[in-house]
């Protein structure tokens, strides 16, 4: 495919083998995803290889769309193949999991809001949602149902814990409460609206989605990006993980009840926002990003570079406060604890996979401009704790302080924006993304007169949720709050 | 210990003035009585509901809570469950997954139960716009009093909008 993506599109009916190889040769699941062709359905897999992207398109009948599921091979795909079906109506087979997934009373069973035949503004009478939870059974154990409404500040999500005593026995998450038509609504706006709406799938990764969907647009239409486009959208993409990994950070302290270092990092993350304020027009360069290039040039680059240098000689003082904190330490050391075998038979990625030897990072393995030429370090651990995913954001902020600076030293003159030709109906394009979670994608088919067919967001949290069930195992309830902090998964990019 | 202290000295106080309340973001009359008024004083429990955004209202109201804006010191904190709060601060377009959780937070709030839509969506549905999944703006499901524009309101916004609910005219 076009672009500075290395990315090969297929159609193929065998999609098992496929996998199956893919499997063994440590290959990994980004995406999987569903579209109604009119003729037939299709539905498609996007790899991971050692050497780029794979998108495989498998097409399917009309009458009963199915295909052998691939959940075994890779259990991740065992919620998409489920949101898949909630969708469209395409059926995995095999001993796949066939609960619905995304789908909770707002349509019902045998409708597929995806498909073309379906009008978006159709409404139903809300129905009553009966999820099968899977029971645990035995003496001592019960229940504890937590959300969707939680009680922070936070996305909407249910959790049901089994426990004995305080111990957890079993999570089980129900997601989908944020399901608000994203993918529908892409299909209602020109290629330059959806790029709104792009950045407002996952709020705090709205740099990510931006540019995920605007390398989807450019490699779609083959446009070649101005130098200082790309060099700008680097920038704006490493203060995204800067500015998130200093809130987290500071969250995780508050978690452990070190509230010193929630207002620390609190406060360091206000700072740069108003520079990004200042600089980009947005506290959270929301709409910088554009197809075709970047939006404006931020001026001042003076007052980023003040800020940041001296968010670089704050964070060595609080990492080594953190690292003496008995207190703390006691809470992060061990809890919640993914192995390296176990995250590698998962396919966790991210920040929480780089803390669980899964050391896989966009920026290193498939460098697009302006990374090509950084040398970008991704940051690794094996212990696979609440420790290790601190350490991984504290490893992080100083390679991103890093990066910034140099991209700010060499900024390349020129063009911002190179004009954005129409797009050619069925032309495909896509983009991926080392957003501050983890991968982020888009899938993008062109449809008539400029429309968009198709827009497929996947998010990194697919792959990390069924994570989070297997982390708190055996942990007490009262530490779940600290370990979901530090996956911090997203509900809005992943509901759609 | 002596370096955590050491920053503490060294970093001093941040906090900021505090806004003042902006009568142009009322949309419902005001339906706090001098007595509530009293009873309330300068302490507020708000309940925050994330009726469907995209996460991005959230970051802000987080920010409310840091030490430049200090939310708490107005006499305003945030609390785990809404039989506790004043005050519902909802974001979203109403998602309809998560309509009738919110109907159902609603009706556990005790009164005055004040509601302030925050942001763009929660004012008239934004970007999502209203659909199948989507019942775009607050007030399509609930009463609300005070709604602050933005994508995302920065927190003086909604500061400014929780004092607009709180205050009588």
């Amino acid at each position: 495919m076009p672009g500075p993506l290395p990315a090969w599109h297929a159609s193929t009916q065998d999609l098992r083998p496929i996998a199956e190889k893919v499997r063994a040769q440590k290959g990994r699941l980004v995406a999987l995803w569903a579209s109604d062709e009119r003729t037939g359905f299709a539905l498609h897999v996007a790899f991971a290889l050692r050497a780029g992207l794979l998108w495989l398109t498998v097409p399917l009948e009309r009458e009963h769309p199915r295909y052998p599921g691939i959940a075994d091979l890779f259990p991740a795909a065992s919620r998409m193949q489920r949101a898949a079906y909630d969708l469209l109506g395409v059926h995995a087979q095999g001993g796949a999991d066939h609960r619905k997934w995304l789908r909770h009373g707002a349509w019902p069973a045998g409708v597929f809001p995806l498909r073309k035949d379906f009008d978006a503004k159709t409404s139903f009478e809300p129905a009553p949602d009966h999820y099968p939870f899977i029971r645990v059974e035995g003496e001592g154990v019960h229940e504890i149902p937590v959300g969707p409404v939680h009680a922070g500040t936070i996305e909407p999500g249910h959790f049901r814990f089994s426990i004995v005593g305080e111990t957890i026995l079993k999570l089980e998450e129900r997601l989908g409460y944020t399901h608000k038509g994203v993918e529908k609504r892409f299909e209602q706006l020109s290629p330059e609206e959806g790029a709104r709406l792009a950045g407002r799938i996952s709020g705090d990764s709205t740099v990510a989605y931006a540019w995920a969907y605007a390398m989807a647009l450019e490699s779609a239409t083959g446009i070649e990006l101005p130098a200082r486009a790309s060099a700008l959208r680097g920038i704006a993409l490493e203060l995204e993980r800067v500015s998130n990994h200093l809130g987290d950070l500071g969250y995780l302290a508050n978690d452990v009840a070190l509230s010193f270092g929630f207002f620390q990092f609190s406060r360091l993350k206000e700072q740069l926002l108003r520079v990004h304020r200042e600089l980009f027009g947005h506290r959270y360069l929301m709409d910088f990003i554009v197809p075709g290039g970047v939006a404006r040039d931020p001026a001042r680059m003076g007052a980023l570079a003040e800020v940041l240098a001296y968010i670089k000689s704050e964070i060595a003082a609080l990492r080594a406060i953190y690292d003496e904190h008995a207190g703390a330490q006691d809470r992060f050391i061990m809890a919640g604890q993914i192995t390296p075998e176990l995250a590698a038979h998962l396919g966790l990625t991210g920040v929480a996979g780089r803390a669980s030897g899964e050391s896989y990072d966009l920026r290193c393995d498939h460098p697009v401009p302006p990374y090509d030429g950084l040398g970008v370090q991704a940051a690794g651990h094996i212990r696979g704790d609440v420790s290790a995913r601190i350490s991984v954001r504290f490893e992080e902020l100083a390679e991103s302080l890093r990066l910034i600076e140099k991209l700010m030293a060499e900024l390349p003159s020129g063009a911002l924006r190179a004009p954005l030709p129409a797009v050619q109906p069925g032309r495909r394009g896509c983009g991926w993304v080392e957003g501050w979670r983890g991968e982020v994608f888009i899938a993008l088919e062109a449809g008539e007169n400029g429309a968009l067919q198709r827009v497929h967001a996947h998010d990194p949290s697919w792959q990390s949720w069924p994570v989070l069930e297997r982390a708190v195992l055996g942990n007490i309830v009262p530490d779940f709050p600290l370990i979901n902090k530090s996956f911090n998964l997203s509900y809005s990019g992943h509901d759609l | 210990m002596y370096y955590l202290l050491k920053q503490i000295v060294k970093t001093g106080i941040v906090t900021e003035p505090a806004p003042t309340k902006d009568e142009s973001l009322r949309v419902l009359e005001q339906r706090l009585g001098e007595v509530v008024l009293k009873h309330f004083g300068r302490a507020l429990a708000i309940r925050h509901v994330d009726a469907g955004s995209c996460n991005g209202c959230e970051l802000e109201i987080h920010a409310c809570n840091g030490p430049h804006y200090n939310l708490e010191r107005l006499g305003i904190r945030f609390v785990a469950s809404p039989r506790h709060a004043d005050l519902l601060l909802v974001t979203g377009p109403v998602s309809r997954h998560m309509e009738t959780a919110l109907r159902r937070t609603y009706d556990a709030t005790p009164e005055p139960k004040l509601v302030v839509a925050i942001g763009d969506c929660g004012c008239d549905g934004g970007i999502f716009g209203e659909s199948y999944a989507s019942r775009g703006r607050i007030s399509n499901v609930i009463p609300v009093d005070v709604a602050v524009p933005g994508c995302p309101p920065e927190p003086l916004a909604i500061i400014r909008g929780i004092l607009t609910a709180v205050t009588a005219r």
